[in-house]
């Protein structure tokens, strides 16, 4: 992988680099005539040609193979500082040299041209795959309740006289809450595109944790949710200062996940605790826990697991860590012992104890 | 009473007509511009009760409409608003508007703003000097608060805090205009303070503090005073 790490650097350096590394091996291989034979200093310049071609770019490689060549039978043939050779062996030998050395030179740069457009390819691959996961997910998390909500208002406008009372609104509130699940999906891609183009800057002020919880649970409770929530919060907890907007997206995306995804009558924790100058949030719940071996995929982009029901966009959680990390803290997940997940939320803040003054 | 008459400045026509049979259905009376040119124009001629303004007009900026409108039209103004954005709405309210609610948005949301705006304003004609709001009961002139029949401690800075909800009932205040009111200029950065007071006035007055019902949080923007009638 060197390779593409050194193709970066600029190619008058690389030519650069080629001769004075060729220079550098045969000064040495030069001190050491007296104790090698000459045919060994082929060798030894050959191996300094491979990690050239390991390294550099196609024609750095040949000027180095060339050069080598040369400088081998300059230096090294007897006679000595002469390009004619005494013996047709030495003359076969330098020939051999030079092709060897330029074959092996070629040979490696095909062979990183080769690994490049593989990675590339792979790359590609990968592209396609989130492309279709999130073109897949997205359609169905779309096109669902723009079928309901078409196919109930096509009702209501042609059948309206043969439909009963109880029926119509039963079509619309399905109406109702279709609109309601395109809207939160939509809110979801708005938020990803946000974090991805990184557009969402942190708007730092003094939040009251007890006040932001409820607040993201009244909202909850309101969508009528089928889990029941409990809040603990340290009551000495001080404020903090980061941005609310951002914390009660991760919150909601939490509960919210938590609802999606545990059976009715499930218990929902929150915790919330100051812990050495951070802001600690806890929300655990009793449901069924996540596979050990699919924990650490679970926040990557569009990832779903293998077999979750159907709907869901795959976005929530990438959500949730891309707010966390946009407040430079970190989320975890595990399994509780006895059953179910728990995720920790760790934010790095300032506080203030102002609030448990007494004032006035 | 007469019906209040309220004009709709909004370019799109599903939006118009929404809110023409939502607004009708309840007894008001809707008059609708298309662009902020026409909207202007029908403000300057007829002030209707009450103006719901887009801030995406395809001939102006909605919050160069709001200013020119606030130049001399001083009846309610509520933004409906695609930009969801705090600072967005935080400008809105600080050039004017009395409301503000993004789209989409809940018809019964907008009718409760509309008839809580409505009422403040007749409210505001009749000066006296005892109120009352569901639990409290606020007598002006000797400085006393009392829920269900008990006198309430308040700090005076808690006292304060509350009549300027009371007085603004109905209408998102945004922390800026809240601290600069009660604290002063110099405080207007000061956002703690204002959690603390908040958090200990919720303590007194609300039944359960955790999920307040008097004063409610708007995020990111402000605090809001409605009660339930």
């Amino acid at each position: 992988m060197d390779g593409i790490l050194f193709t970066k650097i600029s190619k008058s350096i690389q030519y650069l680099y080629s001769i004075l590394i060729v220079g550098f091996v045969a000064i040495i291989c030069h001190y050491a005539l007296p104790f090698l034979d000459y045919r060994i200093v082929a060798l030894i310049l050959l191996l300094a040609v491979s990690i050239i071609a390991a390294m550099f770019d196609i024609l750095p490689v040949l000027l180095a193979a060339a050069l080598s060549a040369l400088t081998w039978d300059y230096f090294f043939i007897p006679p000595y500082y002469r390009l004619q050779v005494a013996s047709t062996e030495d003359a076969v030998l330098i020939l051999m040299y030079f092709v060897i050395a330029l074959l092996n030179g070629v040979l490696t740069y095909r062979i990183r041209k080769y690994e490049k457009a593989l990675v590339l390819k792979e790359e590609k691959a990968n592209t396609i795959k989130l492309y279709n996961t999130l073109l897949n997910s997205l359609s169905h998390e779309l096109r669902t309740p723009i079928a309901t909500i078409l196919g109930a208002s096509d009702n209501l406008l042609t059948q309206s006289t043969k439909l009963s009372d109880e029926n119509k609104t039963e079509l619309v509130s399905e109406i109702s809450k279709a609109s309601l699940r395109l809207n939160h999906q939509v809110e979801n891609l708005l938020n990803m595109s946000r974090l991805e183009s990184g557009i969402i800057k942190p708007h730092y002020d003094w939040c009251d944790i007890n006040e932001l919880i409820y607040t993201v649970v009244k909202q909850i409770e309101e969508t009528k949710v089928e889990q029941k929530i409990a809040v603990k919060i340290d009551p000495q907890i001080p404020f903090f200062k980061l941005d609310k907007g951002m914390l009660e997206q991760i919150l909601y995306n939490l509960i919210n996940n938590a609802c999606l995804y545990t059976p009715a009558n499930s218990l929902i924790r929150i915790d919330a605790d100051c812990k050495s100058e951070s802001l600690q949030l806890i929300v655990e719940d009793n449901g069924f826990g996540f596979p050990q071996e699919e924990i650490s995929a679970v926040f990557g982009k569009f990832y779903r697991l293998k077999n979750s029901k159907t709907g869901g966009t795959g976005l929530g959680l990438s959500i949730i860590k891309g707010y966390v990390e946009a407040l430079s803290g970190k989320v975890f997940l595990q399994n509780v012992e006895t059953h179910g997940a728990r995720f920790t939320i760790n934010i790095p803040a300032e506080t203030s104890y102002l609030n448990n003054l007494k004032n006035e | 009473m007469n019906r209040a008459e309220i004009l709709v400045i909004d370019d799109e026509l599903p939006i118009r007509k929404l809110l023409e049979i939502t607004l009708q259905s309840n007894d008001y009376s809707v008059r609708q511009a298309a662009t902020a040119k026409e909207g202007i124009l029908q403000v300057a001629n007829h002030p209707p009760d009450m103006v719901i303004l887009d801030l995406g007009l395809p001939d102006e900026d909605g919050h160069s409409v709001l200013k020119k409108l606030r130049e001399w039209y001083v009846k309610p103004i509520i933004i409906l608003s695609v930009q969801s954005s705090e600072d967005d709405i935080v400008k809105a309210l600080d050039n004017g508007a009395n409301d503000y609610l993004v789209k989409p948005f809940r018809t019964g949301e907008l009718l409760a703003r509309i008839r809580s705006l409505l009422r403040s304003r007749n409210d505001s004609e009749e000066t006296s000097a005892i109120i009352t709001l569901s639990e409290l009961q606020i007598d002006f002139s000797n400085r006393v608060v009392k829920r269900n029949n008990e006198v309430l401690k308040l700090t005076p800075t808690e006292y304060s805090l509350l009549i300027l909800f009371v007085k603004n009932e109905g209408k998102v205040l945004t922390h800026h205009f809240i601290l600069r009111e009660i604290w002063g200029p110099g405080y207007m950065s000061e956002s703690q303070y204002l959690r603390v007071f908040i958090a200990q006035l919720r303590k007194k007055i609300e039944k359960d503090p955790n999920r307040p019902e008097l004063i409610q949080t708007e995020s990111g923007v402000g605090y809001r005073f409605a009660f339930n009638e």
